[in-house]
């Protein structure tokens, strides 16, 4: 009979019996079977020859059949600009636009934790009648900067007069719910305005475009996580700093971004990794230039058939720097990325 | 190093600046929020109206460049009723007895639902009506999903979809909450499951695609020992309709279930002890145990896990596209693999649609569950 004693905790209850604890094990590892063993078929096949790969499965390399570096040196050294290109691409997108949210969402998280928001019915209103006023004079045929201007003069005119007259509005929780659940919107909803806005500022194909629209993407995710940590944070040292007299800006770079660090570094890897994987926007935004891998990896099959050995390759070169982070910070996932989820 | 600054000019710097310092704090608030705000109506509410105007008009060439021509509910009309119908909604075939079974059970819940709602004492006008009208629209995908599942028929891309995340995220929780009970259990080596186990919700969904393709070849693949064995060698997966949608599901949850498994461990682990221990000391079995006491508290995590899931897997389109090309035919078509493939044959206005019904759908589900599972999970909580 076998006792685990739970580490914290004054008395043990998880009391794990010999049978219960070999059947533990063999669940544990007939998952960890069915997770490792793709992995494992794609490392060795990136080694194989296309030989090896097509006549018939081989299992392990020096024994079932020789490894080799040709697909390595096939996609570094011939395809060198096609591999780099898009590599390059998809760490310069992905990190900077993974920064960019994690920046703009963790400020409105702050804020609606800790700031008081009212916003009247009459403002809201205002801003809807001048956004339809700007669409209708856009699809009329006018110039869009004419539709801007009168759209913004609109806004102007009516939150300084009709607005004042309405009282209730919406609160934090509203505009965090607001936020939020933008992420139930399908991104194939919107993506064709933000194509064709792109085209106007001929921008299609650019890092540009796959910045603002992967920022757009994710922030409610930011948003969520941070909201979420930032509730968790006590209060009282922001109390104390805003009474010695430190602006809400010092607080929150002084002394709120640190206390938060580890559910902002797990937030920036979730986010970091959805852009990195990012698959639909690309597809619709790029072509040529700021292609990026998961594009790569797909046009692999359109362009010359599935030559395993070369696509083995870039998918373990694509996945590589991300799995290094989840294993080295698998610690701050578990604890700082999922307290909104736990807590409902 | 240091800069030696002459008393007065600091003076002037700060009175300089102290009157725009103050107006800055005094605006703070609004420096916080505005930004994300902006972008937020930018690129998500702005191009949803748009999207909405662009679902309503079609592309037309005229000279000198295109332009979208207004045409009301046609590209909607196409869809439901016209030529792109058996595509979306899909193919219906005659009942079969087994059909008629399912429909009879289905309706025979909304309808005991129904009625127990109206009896019951927490009635609204506003809830009765949204009730019937969400009875009916679920009756109507109901009736839909066993005419193009259950029959010779064929199933559409919105049947597709909905199969999909059916499916994957019942797989997905069954399994994440199987090993988070595994996990949570203080084994030695637990810390290299928690890991391993993560990994691949971190691959690209396209990579997963290929990885899948790869061990789905019946005649070179890794599992050809096991095809030979049963002579199945000749078959391809991707040639058949249920096999290429059942290799898309085994792909999505081969990714997905370490999310559900990491939320509901983290959920598992901040409960507190007090209550398992006293219900052990008091003889509970383990079954009762979990039960009685763990499930109910993750309840809330549970819920929340699962809308999370539901919505991003109405998203897919990673995966068929790459693993199956969305064939055979357009059979593990998703719904934003078919707006895809509408934009790119150039009919924007009848991918719009389609984006839009999807909107519709996420929308409609979300809201049914969350007022079916999640209120009632927090109000216990």
């Amino acid at each position: 009979m076998a006792i685990i004693r739970r580490r914290r905790g004054s008395v043990s209850t998880t009391t794990v019996t010999a049978p219960a604890m070999l059947l533990s094990y063999l669940a544990l590892f007939a998952w960890t079977f069915v997770v490792l063993f793709p992995l494992y078929w794609l490392a060795i096949t990136a080694f194989k020859t296309p030989l090896d790969v097509n006549s018939g499965p081989f299992y392990i390399p020096w024994r079932d059949f020789q490894p080799t570096l040709d697909s390595w040196h096939y996609i570094f050294f011939d395809l060198r600009e096609d591999t780099f290109r898009p590599y390059l691409n998809t760490v310069v997108v992905g990190l900077m636009s993974t920064a960019i949210t994690v920046l703009l969402g963790s400020m409105a998280a702050y804020a609606l934790v800790r700031m008081r928001y009212q916003v009247g019915f009459g403002a809201i209103g205002s801003f809807v009648v001048a956004v339809a006023i700007t669409v209708v004079v856009v699809i009329a045929g006018g110039p869009w900067p004419l539709g801007v201007v009168a759209g913004i003069g609109v806004f102007v005119l009516l939150l300084q007069t009709v607005a004042r007259r309405f009282r209730r509005g919406v609160a934090n929780d509203d505009i965090a719910f607001w936020m939020i659940s933008q992420r139930m919107l399908p991104p194939v909803a919107t993506i064709i305005p933000i194509y064709i806005f792109f085209q106007q500022l001929q921008l299609l194909d650019t890092w540009a475009a796959l910045i603002i629209s992967y920022t757009a993407a994710h922030l409610p995710i930011v948003v969520w996580l941070m909201r979420d940590y930032f509730q968790s944070v006590p209060v009282e040292l922001e109390e104390s700093a805003a009474i010695d007299g430190a602006s809400p800006y010092r607080i929150f770079r002084s002394i709120v971004l640190p206390l938060a660090v580890p559910g902002l570094v797990a937030t920036f890897l979730f986010v970091l990794v959805f852009a990195w994987n990012e698959y639909l926007i690309a597809l619709f935004l790029t072509s040529a230039n700021a292609q990026t891998l998961p594009m790569t990896v797909a046009a692999q099959n359109a362009t010359r058939g599935p030559q395993w050995w070369y696509m083995s390759v870039l998918i373990l070169i694509m996945i590589g720097p991300v799995i290094a982070m989840a294993i080295a910070l698998e610690r701050y996932i578990a604890r700082g990325l999922l307290v909104g989820a736990v807590k409902g | 190093m240091s800069i030696h600054v002459s008393p007065r000019a600091l003076t002037a710097v700060a009175s300089w600046w102290r009157p725009v310092a103050g107006r800055l704090d005094r605006v703070a608030s609004g420096v916080f929020i505005l930004p994300a705000v902006v972008v937020i109506l930018a690129f998500s509410i702005f191009p949803l109206i748009t999207s909405l105007y662009v679902s309503l008009s079609r592309l037309g060439f005229s000279q000198g460049g295109v332009e979208l021509k207004f045409v009301g509910f046609d590209n909607y009309r196409k869809l439901l009723f016209g030529i792109d119908r058996p595509h979306f909604l899909g193919v219906a075939g005659p009942l079969t007895p087994l059909g008629i079974a399912a429909l009879i059970a289905i309706y025979g819940l909304f309808a005991f639902l129904l009625y127990r709602y109206a009896r019951g004492a927490t009635r609204t006008v506003g809830g009765l009506v949204g009730r019937v009208v969400a009875t009916a629209i679920a009756g109507a995908l109901a009736w839909l999903i066993v005419n193009t599942i259950l029959t010779s028929g064929r199933p559409g891309t919105l049947v597709v979809t909905i199969v999909y995340v059916g499916v994957d995220v019942a797989v997905q929780y069954l399994l994440g909450l199987g090993l988070a009970l595994l996990v949570v259990q203080h084994l030695p080596g637990r810390r290299f499951f928690r890991v391993v186990f993560l990994l691949p919700m971190m691959i690209t969904p396209v990579g997963v695609a290929y990885l899948f393709r790869m061990l789905a070849d019946t005649s070179k693949g890794p599992l050809y020992p096991l095809w030979a064995h049963f002579g199945l060698t000749d078959v391809s997966w991707v040639t058949n309709p249920w096999g290429a949608r059942l290799a898309v599901m085994i792909g999505d949850v081969w990714q997905w279930t370490p999310f559900i498994f990491i939320v509901l461990l983290a959920a598992i682990e901040t409960l507190p002890h007090e209550l398992t221990e006293a219900a052990v000391v008091d003889g509970a079995t383990r079954w009762q145990v979990f039960w009685r006491i763990t499930f109910p508290q993750i309840l809330p995590a549970t819920t929340t896990v699962v809308l999370i899931r539901i919505i991003e897997g109405f998203k897919i389109i990673d995966l068929p596209n790459v693993l199956t090309n969305g064939g055979p035919g357009t059979a593990t078509e998703s719904l934003t693999l078919h707006a895809y493939t509408i934009w790119r044959a150039l009919d924007i206005g009848g991918s719009a649609a389609v984006a839009y019904m999807l909107l519709i759908v996420v929308t409609f589900v979300g809201i049914a569950y969350v007022n079916l599972f999640r209120n009632r999970a927090t109000a216990v909580a």
